[in-house]
C-alpha cells in the first residue's frame, strides 16, 4: 500500500515537471516521439502504438492457446497428466524474460525471415509472439483454477442430460467460470502491456507510429529502459519523459484492471 | 432376497418391467459397495430406494445412468437390463451418453446451469442437436408445464435459473430432465435441501409424472417413500434386503431388519 502510494506520488510529481514544459495536447496528439532530438516531439501515441501492437500479437497467441490448455487440463486430462503438466506450465512462467527476448531475436526472427524475407531483424511480430508464449502459463494456470473451482454438481448435471465432455466444458464449465477466466485474461493483458525485456531485445527500440507488427518499434516500457540506461542528465526534459511515459503505462494497466474488476462483478456466478 | 423378490413379483406379474438389475454389483476401487442385487423397476411406477446412510442406495441409483463412469477406478458387475430393447446398460459397447439420453436425473441439491431459465431447460435438447427455435420453445414450454413451473416463470424465461427459489430451482431441474422425453428419471433425494412446502409440491409432481415416465427415487425420508412410491426396496450395507409393494413393505415387512428400520428402532 505504501509502495503503491510512493510510486504514484513520484510518477505524478516528476510528470508534473514534464507537463509544465510540454502541453498535454502535444503529448497526446503529436505523431512523433523524438525527445532526444533538437526538434523534439513528445507524441506518446508513437510508443503506445508499439505497446498495443506487440500486446495484441501476444494476446492472439496467449488467450486461445492458454484457454485450450486450461480446458484440456481441467476437463480432459487424466489425473497423472495434470499433476505433471501443471508444475511444468508454472515453471515456464518462471523463465527470465531476457531469455525469451534473445530466443525471439536469434531464433524466431530468422525463422520468420525465411517465410517473409523482408521482415526486419528487429520487429514487433516476433517479440509479440514470444511474449504470447511467455503469457500462456499465466492464462492457462489461472483459467484452469477457475474451471476446476466449478462445482462437480454442475458437471454431473450436464453429463446426466446426455452431454459430451466437450459440450460440458464449453457450455457449462466455461460460462460458470467466466469471471475467473476474465481475470486470467486481464492478468495476461497487464503482463503483455508491462513486458519490457523481450521488446527491448527483439523489437528494436525505434519509436515508430505503426500498428503493423512486421515493423520494428519502441514500446513505452522499452523506451523507459533505453532512457534510464542512457546518459541523459537527470532533470532534463528528455529525462522527465520517462515519468510521463510511466504514468501513461500506469493509467493503461489501471484501465484494464478496472475493466477486469467490472467484468468479474458483472459475470460472477452464484453456484 | 431372491425369495423376497420372487414372492412379491408373483403378486404383480401383469406389470411391465422397465429395467432390471441382475446379479448387479459395484466396486469403488477395491471397496465393494454393492453386491448381488436383483431387482425389477416397473414401468410407469415409482420405486423408492430406502435404507440407512452408506447402504449404497445412491450408488445403485447412479449406476442406472452410468454416472460412475465419470470417475476413475469404478467397476460394475452383473447387468442392468433395460426394456423393451433388452439392452444391458452396463455393457462396454453401450455408450454412457446414449444411456443418459434415455435415463435422466434430478440431484439432491438443485444444480441449475449458469444460464437463463429457458436455456436451462433447452440444454438437454441442444446437446441432442436441436436448433429449431420454435421447436425448442414448444418443448421448453411443455417441460416447464410438466414440472408445474410454467405459470411462475413464463414472464421471465430470460432470468438466470439461479435467481429462482430452492423449490423452483428443483422444479427447473425436473423440467430440464423432462425436456428430452426420458424413459426413466432418477431422483437422488430430491427434497432433502427443500422446505416442507416445496417438498410437498415436488412429491405431488412426482406422483403426476409417473403417468408418463418410470421413476426411481432415493430418499432418506420414510414417510416420503410411503407417500409417493408404488414399490420400495430396502437396502443395507450394499445388499438388497427386501423389495416389494410399498404398502406391504411398510405394513407387513417380510424381514425383521426391514421392520426395525421402518419403525425407527434402528438406522
Amino acid at each position: 500500500m505504501f509502495t503503491t502510494a510512493a510510486i504514484v506520488y513520484i510518477l505524478v510529481k516528476e510528470s508534473w515537471i514534464f507537463f509544465e514544459a510540454v502541453p498535454i495536447r502535444r503529448f497526446l496528439f503529436d505523431t512523433q516521439w523524438t525527445p532526444l532530438f533538437d526538434d523534439a516531439h513528445y507524441g506518446i501515441m508513437v510508443l503506445l502504438s508499439g505497446t498495443l501492437t506487440s500486446s495484441a500479437v501476444a494476446l492472439l497467441v496467449a488467450i486461445p492457446l492458454g484457454t485450450i490448455i486450461a480446458i484440456y487440463l481441467s476437463e480432459f486430462a487424466p489425473f497423472k497428466v495434470r499433476e505433471i503438466a501443471k508444475p511444468f506450465l508454472e515453471l515456464l512462467g518462471g523463465v527470465p524474460t531476457i531469455v525469451y527476448g534473445y530466443f525471439a531475436l536469434v531464433f524466431l526472427t530468422p525463422l520468420l525471415q525465411k517465410i517473409y524475407p523482408e521482415l526486419p531483424g528487429f520487429n514487433l511480430l516476433s517479440a509479440g509472439l514470444i511474449m504470447g508464449v511467455m503469457i500462456i502459463p499465466y492464462v492457462a494456470s489461472l483459467s484452469e483454477d477457475a474451471m476446476r473451482a466449478v462445482p462437480m454438481a454442475l458437471r454431473e448435471g450436464s453429463y446426466a442430460m446426455g452431454a459430451t465432455r466437450l459440450q460440458t466444458a464449453l457450455r457449462v464449465v466455461m460460462p460458470a467460470a467466466t469471471s475467473g477466466i476474465a481475470s486470467a485474461y486481464i492478468l495476461g493483458i497487464s503482463r503483455a502491456v508491462g513486458e519490457t525485456m523481450i521488446l527491448a531485445v527483439a523489437a528494436g527500440m525505434q519509436p515508430n507510429l505503426t500498428f503493423n507488427p512486421a515493423e520494428s518499434g519502441a514500446t513505452i516500457t522499452s523506451y523507459i529502459v533505453q532512457v534510464a540506461l542512457g546518459d541523459l542528465p537527470h532533470g532534463s526534459i528528455g529525462y522527465q519523459t520517462i515519468f510521463a511515459a510511466g504514468l501513461s503505462l500506469l493509467l493503461l494497466t489501471l484501465t484494464f484492471n478496472l475493466l477486469g474488476h467490472w467484468l468479474r462483478k458483472r459475470f460472477r456466478e452464484v453456484y | 432376497m431372491n425369495n423376497a423378490t420372487a414372492s412379491n413379483a408373483s403378486a404383480h406379474a401383469n406389470l411391465a418391467i422397465k429395467a432390471e438389475c441382475r446379479n448387479f454389483g459395484f466396486h469403488y476401487g477395491d471397496f465393494q459397495a454393492l453386491k448381488d442385487i436383483n431387482m425389477p423397476v416397473y414401468d410407469k411406477k415409482v420405486t423408492a430406494l430406502i435404507g440407512p446412510s452408506g447402504c449404497g442406495k445412491s450408488t445403485l441409483l447412479r449406476s442406472f445412468n452410468r454416472m460412475h463412469d465419470l470417475y476413475p477406478g469404478n467397476r460394475y458387475q452383473g447387468e442392468i437390463i433395460m426394456q423393451p430393447d433388452n439392452t444391458n446398460l452396463l455393457a462396454q459397447e453401450v455408450d454412457p451418453i446414449e444411456v443418459r439420453m434415455r435415463i435422466s436425473m434430478v440431484f439432491q441439491k438443485p444444480n441449475p446451469f449458469p444460464k437463463s431459465i429457458f436455456e436451462n431447460v433447452a440444454y438437454s435438447l441442444r446437446v441432442r442437436g436441436m436448433t429449431n427455435k420454435s421447436e425448442l420453445e414448444d418443448r421448453v414450454q411443455h417441460s416447464l408445464k410438466g414440472a408445474a413451473l410454467w405459470n411462475e416463470v413464463k414472464h421471465r424465461l430470460n432470468d438466470l435459473g439461479a435467481n429462482l427459489s430452492g423449490g423452483q430451482q428443483q422444479r427447473l431441474c425436473i423440467a430440464r430432465a423432462l425436456a428430452a422425453d426420458p424413459e426413466i428419471i432418477l431422483f437422488d433425494e430430491p427434497t432433502s435441501a427443500l422446505d416442507p412446502i416445496a417438498t410437498a409440491s415436488i412429491e405431488e409432481l412426482i406422483t403426476e409424472l409417473k403417468e408418463k415416465v418410470t421413476i426411481l427415487i432415493v430418499t432418506h425420508n420414510m414417510q416420503q417413500a410411503a407417500r409417493i412410491s408404488d414399490f420400495t426396496a430396502y437396502m443395507y450395507i450394499g445388499e438388497l434386503v427386501e423389495f416389494g409393494v410399498t404398502d406391504q413393505v411398510f405394513v407387513k415387512p417380510q424381514k425383521k431388519q426391514t421392520e426395525d428400520y421402518i419403525t425407527g428402532r434402528f438406522g
